[in-house]
């Protein structure tokens, strides 16, 4: 017993040991903190992205890969504010991996760093899939790529204090290309100010309360629920009498909504990456907005 | 008189004379107003056009200063119409979240079935279709909260009418260890076993209104059991879990010993992966022991020794790009082996050996068409030995018959939490057929907990 004993302890310590060397692994739950813990972790980080930007991070299913993922994981990043609440529960559960429990440093949730919008006053499902805490979709103001940055660098830091400065270092060198390229953004975004656009789902607060854009409407009445043709109608008188320029959708939403708008109105479809891999252009975060804004520019009054 | 109408005519030709002269006097000042007022018009219209374009130059500068604002990142202050810091997400914290799943029926049957026994097989007292018109289902009341930073709890209990009378089973009720390392977890307390595929499913993530055949027949309905439970997951890229439990044996196909502590041990293997973005898939390894002592059937024979279940099941899902909210493919089959090792008593009778091996399956598919929509079929089956003349009349009696059934099932989902369904069952399970049509609803509100694979 006493030999099986020391047997299983020194193969756990050679695990261990076999680990300690690589490099910190991490799971991303979306692309957008994927790229990020890339930039900031470097040749010291192996990161796994979760999802892909034709997927709708609402509606993922637990899959057992993603299990075997997380039991391996020292650090999950994901958005956090309800938005994986269907199934990265399911993955910290099944894994069995202490280090990326709730509560523990290796469970990092971007949207406790940012200011949320979109705080419901009330919540009731009757209002459709609303998330208590806030809206969740965050990534697309790039002052929340910049906060969750400066707080992810000191949770790899803690996490992984072996290489410390390696993550101190790079946070500092992307902070710096960081606000260059928030300058540039904000130049070029100026002609996009009070522009009027329609949304499938609320996706784009971030976006529209950075820019300045004025949402008229939205084709999903309640978030995550389908239109119904009384509210497309509305929805399109609303768009006829307005300055409306575009409809925006993210790369997982089905086009036919947003074609059945822009066939009977001025407006037009926009594709925009919405993260990291959303578009040819967006491999990077650097790539994400400057397509965003490539894009948005295009339909600019 | 004469000096009066002089007057008169003076006052006449005064008046007559004098009012021109007035009104001439009084256009003049009028002209003079009026003049007044457009200049006093012209000079406001002048200050209202300068206090226009102040505010336009305020407006343009407040913008452009906005612009720099926003590129010098300076609007790291706080924004307006924001939430304060993370304590929203604390709000919580110390409640469990509590879900509630509703779940009601409509059944009618072509022939009621006096007798809802499978001919050849002992079934558990739940395993029946349920009783025809509208019912309730398991009306389910779900707990779930983390215990403290090393352990989690669950609880769920099931509300169930039964001639009039609720009953309240407590479905699960367990404790599990939240912060053990490698992979490893424990779990102690009433809980579904890990064995097979929908096993450890609550009924009403199940894609059909009844269970199969194979699951009714041979778990009675669910394997639900008091025990610990420790699985493991390899730490490989591809999912390997090893699960195993000891378990009291009181569930089908056992009866718990009162005397001894553990009527009843599992042991299991799940290995899962994906191929590409579209495809995943799940296949397990699964076997149960269990005792019973005197277990009786609903003829009132008995059966004591040992019952086993060997279950393989394999499970594989297809969603376009790994995006299944538009559609969707779920394929799933299980094959179980049953196998009875001991004396059985038939009512009024002696007691004989009995060593016989059942088999049973089920194959069923899921297809969402559209969002919202799915349509899905399943077929399963149960095969036994013949056991001779001994045996015939009893329960274990096959009437060389071979049990099946036939579903088909269209559900729509308006939202992740409300679901209704339609079900149309051939079921043959018995020598005389019957049809089945069952409408369902299954609802929930409150917390919802994430669903398995």
């Amino acid at each position: 017993m006493r030999k099986g004993l020391a047997l299983l302890a020194l193969a756990l310590s050679l695990v261990a040991a076999s680990e300690a060397g690589a490099a910190l692994r991490v799971v991303a739950c979306e692309p957008e903190w994927g790229a990020l813990v890339t930039e900031l972790g470097g040749d010291a980080v192996s990161v796994y992205v979760a999802t892909t930007a034709l997927q709708d991070p609402h509606h993922i299913e637990a899959r057992p890969s993603l299990i075997a993922k997380v039991r391996r994981a020292r650090l999950v990043v994901c958005t956090g504010a309800e938005l994986e609440v269907g199934w990265l529960p399911v993955l910290v559960r099944q894994a069995g991996n202490r280090h990326v429990q709730p509560g523990h440093p290796g469970y990092f949730l971007a949207a406790d760093h940012v200011p949320l919008l979109d705080v419901p006053s009330s919540v009731d499902r009757s209002e459709g899939d609303v998330h208590a805490s806030g809206n969740p979709h965050i990534q697309n103001d790039p002052r929340n790529i910049q906060r969750v940055a400066t707080a992810l660098a000191k949770r790899l830091t803690e996490v992984d204090p072996e290489h410390a400065d390696h993550y101190r270092s790079r946070h500092t060198d992307f902070e710096a290309r960081w606000t260059t390229a928030m300058t540039s953004w904000a130049e070029r975004a100026v002609p996009l100010r009070g522009m009027q656009v329609v949304v499938h789902h609320v996706n784009w607060v971030y976006l529209e309360h950075w820019l300045g854009l004025e949402r008229i409407g939205a084709l999903e009445p309640k978030p995550g629920v389908p239109p119904m043709s009384s509210h497309l109608a509305r929805l399109l008188k609303q768009a006829a009498d307005s300055d409306a320029r575009a409809v925006l959708r993210t790369p997982y939403q089905d086009a036919r909504a947003s074609d059945w708008l822009t066939e009977r109105t001025q407006l037009t479809a926009v594709m925009l990456p919405y993260t990291v891999g959303g578009t040819d252009g967006a491999g990077d975060l650097f790539g994400l907005f400057d397509e965003t804004l490539r894009l948005l520019l295009k339909v600019a009054p | 008189m004469l000096a009066m109408r002089t007057l008169a005519w003076a006052a006449v030709v005064g008046v007559t004379v004098a009012s021109p002269i007035a009104r001439a006097e009084e256009e003049s000042g009028l002209d003079a107003l009026r003049a007044e007022m457009v200049r006093m018009q012209e000079e406001h219209q002048r200050s209202l056009r300068a206090l226009e374009d102040r505010v336009l130059r305020a407006e343009d500068v407040a913008r452009n200063a906005e612009a720099r604002v926003s590129a010098a990142h300076a609007g790291d202050g706080p924004v307006p119409d924001v939430a304060a810091g993370s304590s929203r997400t604390l709000a919580n914290t110390f409640n469990p979240s509590i879900g509630v799943v509703l779940d009601g029926r409509y059944r009618a049957y072509s022939r009621s079935p006096s007798d809802p026994g499978i001919p050849g097989f002992a079934l558990d007292g739940e395993a029946g279709p349920g009783s025809e018109g509208i019912s309730l289902g398991e009306t389910e009341l779900q707990f779930d909260a983390s215990i403290d930073d090393k352990f989690r709890g669950s609880l769920t209990l099931a509300l169930a009418d039964d001639g009039g009378t609720t009953e309240t089973e407590l479905e699960n009720a367990f404790i599990e260890t939240a912060a053990l390392a490698d992979g490893l977890t424990l779990r102690g307390g009433r809980f579904f076993s890990g064995i097979g595929y929908l096993n450890a499913h609550h009924a009403h993530t199940d894609n059909f209104t009844d269970r199969p055949l194979m699951y009714r027949t041979f778990l009675g309905g669910q394997l639900a059991d008091d025990g610990v439970q420790a699985r493991w997951v390899a730490p490989t890229d591809l999912f390997i879990e090893i699960g195993g439990e000891l378990l009291r044996g009181k569930g089908f196909p056992g009866n718990a010993s009162e005397s001894s502590g553990t009527g009843a041990w599992t042991l299991y293997a799940h290995v899962a992966g994906d191929v590409g973005t579209d495809h995943s898939w799940r296949t397990g390894l699964s076997y149960l022991t269990a005792d019973a002592r005197g277990r009786s059937t609903g003829d009132g024979d008995l059966f004591s020794g040992t019952a086993d279940v060997t279950l393989v099941d394999a499970i594989y899902k297809w969603a376009p790009n790994g995006n299944s909210t538009e559609r969707n493919l779920t394929l799933q089959a299980e094959v179980a082996r049953f196998d009875e090792d001991g004396r059985f008593t038939p009512m009024g009778g002696s007691a004989m050996n009995l060593d016989r091996h059942s088999y049973g399956f089920y194959a069923q598919g899921v297809y969402q068409f559209c969002r919202g929509w799915r349509a899905g079929l399943r077929y399963g089956q149960l095969q036994t030995e013949s056991l001779g003349a001994a045996y015939s009349g009893t329960t274990l009696d096959r009437m060389s018959h071979r049990p099946e059934q036939w579903s088909a099932m269209m559900d729509w989902t308006n939202s992740e939490f409300g679901r209704i369904r339609l079900q149309y069952s051939l079921d043959e399970s018995a020598p005389r057929s019957n049809s089945r049509i069952t409408a369902q609803y299954v609802m929930s509100f409150g917390a919802h907990a994430a669903h398995k694979y």
